[in-house]
């Protein structure tokens, strides 16, 4: 005969640091429909040569402007129809998840570096540093961002790489703002007094008291400036001056798709509703981690 | 640490005195980010690319390129051609357009009203939708509404601002036929262009206005008011509404400086010729006088509405003008 047990032994012993998590994780719909998206869209851009059904720069000039497929003179040769030039549209968009990505990616990395720099710096120094630092913020802000970076554009030529480097060299500000209080705050703290007092050097401080209690705003931030960048290359792109054609950029496909919208709708809702969906993952992921990582979310 | 006042010092300030300095201090710094704002713009524009190269076009020759240059001054020192622009545009001089064959600021000021009437009216619409969603969700948080106003939040911030303002043109312009799909002209032509500026500080606005809310419904004299009996309306508007709104007043300049940089992409879109419309337009055609002047404009725009925001601030928070 065996002995039955009425109480479930998880339930009385506390729950494991990993376990708690994985729940809290588990149980938050935005975090959790954020990552499904940036998941879907980065295994996408990953294995864009296998899912794409034709070369995304493949013209075919007799074939221009097919319907997608719920159109009723669609084809499953083309689900999501064909552009302007012929091009297949659904081709176009997923390749389209490489060069958003990207850039996204790589705004976020060079301003994140910049700005976080800048904010550490200032936080920690105080005094004379800060305030110099503070106006350097100050006039980034007073500056026109889309028209600055129209400029640089326009005179750099319009390139993959320009884009990249002139957004990442402008949107720097709102890390350098977070990351300054954030360490202004934590400067204050006792283990941080304790380390200097024990005469830790300054790049020990900021690398191993400062920079951990940071991060959690930093990844916060960088899937602001993430999503951010990601708009405002699409935007560029729209204003003719970002990504250059012939690449499959989604905001590019909105703005060649702009003069036939009124009779072939989908040219621009569909590259729309990509951005649309890849920007709102981010913002969710982003959200998701802010309500996760707030402690008095983790009892 | 604040050394702790003195009566002699408290007496030395005056009644009044601090706004006064705090007003010279941040105006001082406010002039010295303007100038800083011209010398990065400028340097912009002459270390991204070569201006002769591009005026003269990509045929033509060296020789051609090196004419423009001298034509046009370009082959000064920097610091020369700095100086010269920035001591004429002190005076309202912005120089001569290359292509219009004018000089600057009259065509900027005469598409100045465009963008202020968009910027204005976007912010308008911003403040007419947020405040009372803002006051709703604060009443009652966690509630449909509350939800319903962070999901439009969280929606309305992942939403390409140009591809949103073409999708109003083909649901109001095209389908419905509301109003006029793009152009210049009446009031009926800022509907849609200021509805899609609009959506990008609703989610600020509503934000401040939800918490402002929520903290001044839980203070003491609100609690004393509904305790003395006054209806809930009174004690909404003329208490909590008042004191919750202070912030968002300072931060309503500040967006509109953005809008004003940012209608550039909306007037793009709808062909509304605003300054921004110009900029694009001077942009693509290499005239580089007007779009250095439009920068610098805009900047000292946003310049202007800020420290104004920060003077707002200072006189109705005094603790803000001793940092």
């Amino acid at each position: 005969m065996t002995v039955e047990t009425y109480i479930d032994v998880t339930s009385v012993l506390p729950v494991s640091a990993g376990a708690a998590l994985r729940r809290r994780v588990l149980g938050h719909t935005t975090f959790l429909i954020g990552a499904i998206i940036i998941i879907f869209i980065v295994g996408v851009a990953l294995f864009a040569p296998l899912l794409a059904p034709h070369d995304p720069y493949a013209q075919d000039l007799s074939l221009r402007l097919v319907p997608p497929v719920w159109d009723e003179s669609g084809t499953w040769a083309h689900p999501l129809g064909t552009d302007q030039l012929g091009r297949d549209y659904l081709s176009r968009l997923i390749y389209g998840s490489r060069i958003s990505l990207m850039v996204g990616f790589s705004i976020m990395i060079m301003s994140g570096i910049i700005g976080t720099t800048l904010g550490v710096v200032a936080g920690y120094f105080g005094g004379r540093i800060d305030l110099v630092i503070n106006f350097i913020v100050t006039t980034r802000l007073a500056m026109p961002v889309i028209l600055v970076a129209l400029t640089v554009a326009a005179l750099a030529g319009s390139s993959l790489q320009n884009v990249i480097l002139v957004l990442g060299l402008l949107l720097w500000d709102r890390f350098a703002v977070v990351t300054r209080s954030a360490t202004l705050q934590i400067r204050a703290l006792d283990y941080v007094v304790a380390a200097q007092a024990v005469g830790c050097s300054i790049w020990r401080i900021v690398a191993s008291e400062i920079l951990p209690n940071v991060l959690n705003v930093i990844i916060i931030i960088a899937t602001i400036e993430m999503a951010n960048g990601i708009l405002l290359a699409a935007s560029l792109s729209f204003l003719g001056l970002g990504v250059p054609p012939p690449l499959p950029d989604w905001g590019a496909m909105i703005s060649d798709g702009k003069q036939y919208m009124f009779f072939s709708p989908w040219v621009i809702t569909i590259p729309g509703v990509a951005l649309f969906t890849l920007v709102l993952g981010i913002n969710l992921l982003g959200d998701g981690v802010r309500d996760l990582t707030a402690p008095e979310n983790r009892s | 640490m604040a050394a702790v006042p003195t009566d002699r010092s408290r007496q030395a300030q005056g009644k009044g005195r601090p706004l006064f300095v705090y007003f010279i201090k941040r105006s001082f710094v406010a002039l010295l980010v303007a100038i800083t704002v011209s010398v990065v713009s400028f340097l912009l524009l002459h270390v991204s690319g070569d201006l002769a190269q591009s005026l003269a076009g990509p045929s033509a020759s060296a020789a051609d390129v090196a004419q423009v240059r001298k034509a046009y001054g370009l082959d000064r020192p920097m610091v020369i051609q700095y100086l010269d622009w920035a001591g004429k545009a002190i005076r309202g001089d912005f120089g001569y357009s290359f292509f219009l064959k004018q000089p600057v600021f009259p065509i900027i000021a005469d598409r100045l009203p465009v963008t202020m009437m968009l910027g204005v009216s976007a912010l308008v619409i911003a403040l007419f939708v947020s405040i009372p969603l803002g006051i709703a969700a604060a009443l009652r948080p966690n509630s449909w509404i509350d939800r319903l106003a962070l999901t439009v939040s969280v929606f309305g911030q992942a939403l390409p601002s140009f591809w949103f303002g073409l999708l109003l043109m083909m649901l109001f312009g095209v389908t419905l036929r509301w109003l006029p799909v793009s152009g210049t002209g009446g009031w009926q032509y800022y509907v849609m262009p200021a509805i899609t500026l609009s959506y990008y500080s609703i989610p600020t606005f509503m934000r401040l206005t939800r918490a402002g809310m929520m903290e001044v419904l839980a203070s003491d004299y609100i609690r004393t008011a509904r305790a003395k009996g006054l209806r809930t309306p009174t004690v909404l508007f003329k208490h909590a509404l008042r004191n919750a709104i202070i912030p968002l007043v300072a931060v309503a300049a500040v967006q509109l400086g953005f809008a004003l940089g940012g209608s550039i992409v909306i007037e793009a879109v709808f062909s509304l010729h605003g300054v921004g419309y110009l900029g694009w337009e001077s942009i693509s055609r290499a005239d580089f006088p007007v779009v250095q002047a439009i920068v610098l404009i805009l900047a000292l725009f946003y310049i202007v509405l800020t420290l104004l925001a920060d003077l707002l601030n200072a006189f109705l928070d005094p603790r803000i003008r001793v940092r």
